[in-house]
């Protein structure tokens, strides 16, 4: 009679487990974080950034000979240019925490001690993501809303999607960070950074060039966009970061702007991307999950 | 808490009438990567409370088998049984403490971090852990050191934080690749003493090394290891055991000494007939042909070699 709960109750205890597992390694990986200063390096930096291009963006102002619908256009455009630093940093960030969280360990033979511990190499993997999203994640969000309420003080030019903006910055960030994890499991630190950096900076390009590509209505160049999207979307959350901070496109419009002017701008995204594409995105997050959790289990140490 | 498994009860009859329980067991466990054997069919009991010692030269399959044995890896053919577990079972690892050969500790935790993280990891209780940790600490003689940053240990001081680590939670197991490859003579000792309050508590303790006299000193057995291969696998009183053997005898004839020749290569000198490779069984043999050919028999002085002479002598039988 006991024994569906019994077994109801194992359950229970395992994932608790589990969840303990994945818990353990994530408030490592914080404290990894807080502990290398890697965090308070960011925070500093991003601070005088922010600092920095509020005044910039105030001396712009004051000194503006364009009329005010230029001006918000011009802002917006700067601003998309600042995001993108931001959004770099944030790449680079990820990458620079993700790839050493496998590799690292197994080098140094972290992962032994750790490993021979009641632990599932899957809550390895999924702790460290777990942790260091939480790092990219909270930086994406402090740092842009941070950006974008000092221009929205200094200029009065509030984009119309801040909180958007931000959360697609955080997704291009854990994308980055799957990545790096991923390559982390059968790659050396060096190694698989410099695949990360390489892939980003690619997949960014082609991003650029296949919106240039379907404007221009160049299928050959549009279908590499495409290719491009779904290899990593990286790019695809960048897009929708730029659609957020961009000014509505009525203004565009009174402007006298169509897209062919931008486009081969890198900073202006046509559109915002499609929810078919944001799935895919969260797909591709679970897919590389999966995957470096089979390549690790799988690991010889 | 412990699933036991089917297998352990296909496990063969422990090695030793006193033991009542096998806590490592394997069979023909193979361990290849790519075209090299690393493994070739390892083959092993120990039981509870033993103190293992685990010898062969750089490169024999030393640490290859105590990852297999801590489920780190995978073997290639073959299986064996940990704790009464299949080899990998992670119910098993909560009764286990191992200290890797090669490793650096996060550099960014202080010592007492890092044993609480494994606090965390190996599922103690949590107000269990203060004391385990003060325990370790003082068992490892890090006390006072406990707060510094791993990343200003030196290197026998990680070492010493490694078998801290191994201690936590009372293992029932537990697994030493190398113990004292970083230590000075100071922490050898103290690895020694490690390892005999150990087996008091009745604690097993496998220990893999290549310092004979260490295992010597510690071990209640050996298996030695080349090429993948047990040569040898014996208690270590055994393995040095007398195989040569002295006697001092009066009163027999050129004749008579000269047939006692068949009981193992003999040397004459003085009074004292010498043998050499012999059967230390046979010894009392000897001793009655002697008082049987009219001799007297003055002393018997069994040789002792040290684990160091017979572990070559095993290597070149086992290469030969």
């Amino acid at each position: 009679m006991s024994g569906a709960p019994l077994a109801a109750r194992a359950r229970r205890d395992r994932l608790g487990d589990e969840v303990a597992g994945i818990a353990t390694i994530a408030r490592l990986s914080l404290l990894e974080a807080l502990r290398r200063r890697l965090l308070w390096a960011l925070i500093g930096l991003t601070v005088l950034l922010v600092v920095v291009t509020a005044w910039a963006f105030q001396r712009l102002l004051e000194a503006s000979p364009l009329p005010a619908d230029e001006t918000q256009l011009a802002v917006s455009q700067l601003l998309i240019l600042v995001a993108f630093m931001f959004s770099f940093v944030l790449a680079m960030t990820a990458v620079f925490v993700g790839s050493p969280a496998i590799a690292g360990e197994v080098e140094s033979g972290e992962a032994l001690a750790i490993l021979s511990r009641p632990i599932r190499r899957a809550d390895v993997v999924l702790g460290h993501w777990v942790g260091f999203g939480i790092v990219v994640v909270t930086y994406a969000i402090l740092a842009g809303l941070g950006e974008i309420g000092a221009v929205a003080l200094t200029t009065g030019y509030l984009p119309p999607y801040p909180l958007f903006a931000a959360g697609f910055v955080a997704l291009e960030g854990l994308v980055l960070l799957t990545l790096a994890v991923l390559l982390s499991t059968r790659l050396g630190v060096v190694t698989g950074g410099a695949i990360a950096v390489v892939l980003y900076g690619i997949n960014w390009v082609m991003g650029v060039v296949g919106q240039a590509g379907a404007i221009l209505g160049n299928d050959a160049i549009r279908t590499a966009g495409t290719i491009s999207r779904i290899v990593m979307p990286t790019d695809v959350a960048w897009r929708g970061a730029m659609a957020s901070l961009e000014p509505p496109t009525a203004l565009l419009s009174s402007l006298g702007r169509t897209s062919v002017i931008f486009a081969v701008n890198p900073f202006y995204a046509a559109a915002s991307p499609p929810p078919d594409q944001l799935a895919y995105a969260v797909v591709w997050i679970a897919v590389g999950l999966s995957l470096a959790i089979a390549l690790f289990s799988r690991r010889e140490l | 808490m412990t699933q036991l498994s089917g297998e352990t009860a296909a496990a063969p009859p422990p090695f030793d009438a006193r033991q009542t329980e096998t806590v490592i067991f394997t069979q023909d466990l193979v361990k290849r990567y790519g075209s090299t054997v690393a493994l070739a069919g390892l083959t092993l009991t120990v039981g509870r409370g033993e103190v293992f010692g685990f010898l062969g030269p750089n490169g024999a399959g030393k640490t290859t088998a105590v990852k297999l044995l801590v489920g780190l890896t995978a073997p290639t053919s073959g299986s064996g049984s940990l704790l009464g577990a299949p080899l990998g079972d992670r119910d098993a690892r909560r009764r286990l403490g191992y200290l890797p050969e090669l490793f650096r500790y996060q550099p960014w935790l202080t010592g007492r971090e890092v044993l609480r993280l494994h606090c965390e990891l190996a599922r103690l209780e949590r107000g269990s852990w203060r004391g385990e940790i003060e325990a370790a600490l003082v068992t490892v003689g890090l006390e006072g050191r406990g707060d510094d940053r791993v990343a200003t240990y030196s290197k026998g001081m990680q070492q010493r934080l490694g078998l801290g680590v191994a201690l936590l939670g009372q293992p029932e197991l537990v697994l030493l690749d190398e113990p004292t490859s970083a230590l000075d003579p100071v922490g050898r000792q103290d690895v020694r003493r490690i390892i005999a309050g150990l087996r008091e508590r009745g604690v097993t303790v496998f220990l893999n090394s290549h310092l004979l006299g260490e295992v010597e000193r510690v071990c209640d057995r050996v298996a030695i290891l080349d090429r993948g291969r047990v040569v040898a696998s014996q208690p270590v009183s055994e393995l040095v055991a007398a195989r040569s053997v002295r006697i001092q005898v009066h009163g027999l004839g050129p004749t008579e000494r000269a047939s006692l020749a068949r009981y193992g290569r003999m040397a004459e000198d003085g009074e004292w007939l010498a043998f050499a490779d012999v059967d230390p069984e046979r010894v009392p043999d000897i001793v009655a042909a002697i008082v049987a050919a009219g001799g007297r028999v003055a002393a018997v002085l069994p040789g002792r070699e040290s684990l160091e002479e017979r572990f070559f002598e095993l290597l070149a039988e086992g290469r030969a």
